[in-house]
């Protein structure tokens, strides 16, 4: 295709000019002004002060970047999973000043100032959270990959008071979808934990 | 996602100067809709407008209404003790909607403004007249069981997926915008609009305009009231069909009644001439199944969705029948 090309200059090419097609006015004009790409990438840059898990974090973000790719591709905090990245599975959900929220659907730069709760926090050292404890003990999964996002919503589930009968728990876990069908173990886990009333 | 700048303001004149200079910018509250549309390529705006900081974020009871802030989130509201008292069925609806991570973060100007689930507007590469105007209507000749049974034109037979709206609806709300000349008062019945030849607009609303409050009038209907929503699955699925029903009952006799459809129309589906032939008619199931023939009147199938001129009347039925307490 290009073959004096190394594959890096070809992607960076492309992406310049991708730049120009997609970004806003400040971006296409530091290109035209022939201003080295990076500089064009620094105009869309936004300050971000975030509190993940405890730790600061005073960083900048492109603004269409997601809190869940924020998470996983610049922190390396991947726990919080990527599923259908449309709001649709629940695997990203993660607590945003204590609130169940789908990360996928969440701007970075919109969560300017807030504490951020995903299943890395959730431990005590080596010490697990309870909900963590109770998928273990009853089994809540098969392949895992929703998991995360199943006990971040099901503590949350808890603290809103919405896991006091089987049905109740059903309905407010409706937003985690988990294809191997866990389901059964993942509600006798949630009504475990609730009765325990350790949370 | 196309990339974009990012403005946060803090005050009305400020969002509403924003959209004056831009007619590429959006304005974003939750995000649940937008940024999937956006990441679908089916939304580009060159610029965000976050309004989550403008204080619409208040739940009042007021002589004579309901006031609930734009900004307020679908799950605060749905669990608010005054919506609670005042307007149940308003709850009921939201709680019927999305998961419990969506109604935590969609807002209740974002909700009204809930753009259609129609497969055919979410493919790129298929046409719809909505997302680009003149290039034709996939779901007209398509897959279209999820789709309009009222209402509907040659140029897009898509429906609002919003369960809110048809609550909202059935209770007479008016929605406060501000913009450019001010502020102004829609009733919600004027909002939404049918596609008619231009199915690219959703609402009535201004693009200069933004959202500031919901106002719901006082009614005697939170004894009696019923959101019933069928749906392919339990939970977390849009509307098959879905009707509110709000009723003023005395003993037996419906004094006042509101009904309102979901699933069925480009905005939610009003059922004014059945209201006023149940008003002063006993609750029965023989009068609650004369209305629902009454309401279907002028409805009108496609090729996958005729299984709805069924399930419409059937699903109004029984909503009134639980709302009332009759049996049989």
């Amino acid at each position: 295709m290009i073959e004096k090309d190394s594959r890096r200059d070809f992607l960076k090419k492309s992406s310049v000019i991708t730049a120009i097609a997609l970004t806003p006015a400040a971006a296409v004009k530091a290109s035209d002004l022939k201003l080295d790409e990076r500089l064009s990438e620094a105009i869309e840059q936004m300050p971000l002060s975030i509190e993940i898990n405890g730790q600061q974090h005073h960083i900048k973000v492109e603004p269409r970047t997601t809190l869940l790719d924020l998470l996983r591709e610049r922190l390396k905090l991947t726990g919080t999973k990527k599923g259908c990245d449309q709001g649709q599975c629940g695997a990203c959900t993660v607590h945003v000043d204590g609130v169940r929220t789908l990360s996928c659907l969440s701007l970075a730069v919109m969560n300017d100032g807030a504490k951020i709760t995903t299943i890395e926090g959730l431990s005590d050292g080596d010490k697990l959270h309870p909900m963590q404890e109770a998928f273990i003990k009853h089994d809540g999964f098969q392949c895992g990959y929703c998991t995360p996002g199943q006990i971040m919503s099901a503590i949350a589930c808890i603290h809103e008071g919405h896991a006091n009968s089987e049905l109740e728990i059903r309905e407010f876990m409706s937003g985690n979808i988990c294809r191997c069908g866990a389901y059964a173990n993942i509600v006798n886990a949630i009504k475990e934990v609730k009765a325990g009333g350790a949370i | 996602m196309n990339n974009f700048q990012y403005k946060r303001v803090s005050s009305p004149l400020a969002a509403i100067s924003e959209l004056s200079k831009n007619p590429a910018a959006k304005l974003i509250a939750g995000g649940t809709n937008l940024v999937d549309l956006m990441k679908y390529g089916v939304m580009a705006p060159d610029k965000l407008v976050d309004v989550n900081h403008l204080n619409f974020d208040a739940i009042k009871k007021e002589q004579g209404l309901l006031h609930i802030g734009a900004t307020v989130r679908n799950a605060v509201a749905s669990a608010n003790p005054d919506v609670l008292k005042y307007q149940p069925l308003l709850s009921q609806a939201m709680l019927a909607g999305a998961s419990a991570q969506l109604r935590n973060k969609a807002t209740m100007g974002g909700n009204l403004l809930q753009r259609t689930r129609c497969g055919y507007f979410y493919d790129i590469s298929a046409p719809c007249n909505k997302r680009v105007p003149g290039s034709g209507c996939g779901a007209l000749e398509g897959y279209n069981r999820m789709h309009a049974i009222f209402g509907a034109s040659s140029s897009c037979i898509a429906v609002n997926p919003s369960d809110m709206n048809v609550a909202l609806t059935a209770l007479d709300a008016v929605i406060l915008v501000s913009g450019p000349k001010g502020d102004r008062k829609i009733p919600i019945s004027e909002f939404h609009r049918l596609p008619g030849t231009h199915p690219e607009l959703d609402t009535t609303l201004d693009k200069k305009e933004i959202i500031t409050g919901i106002n719901i009038p006082d009614n005697n209907f939170a004894a009696h009231t019923t959101y019933l929503k069928v749906r392919d699955r339990t939970s977390y699925a849009f509307a098959l069909i879905s009707v509110a029903v709000a009723l003023d009952l005395e003993g037996t006799t419906i004094k006042d009644v509101r009904l309102a459809m979901g699933g069925v129309a480009h905005k939610p589906w009003r059922l004014k001439e059945a209201e006023q032939m149940l008003k002063g008619r006993e609750a029965t199931t023989e009068n609650f199944k004369l209305a629902a023939e009454l309401a279907m009147k002028g409805a009108k199938a496609y090729e996958h969705n005729a299984f709805k001129l069924k399930l419409a009347p059937n699903t109004m039925v029984q909503a009134l029948k639980t709302a009332s307490g009759v049996k049989v």
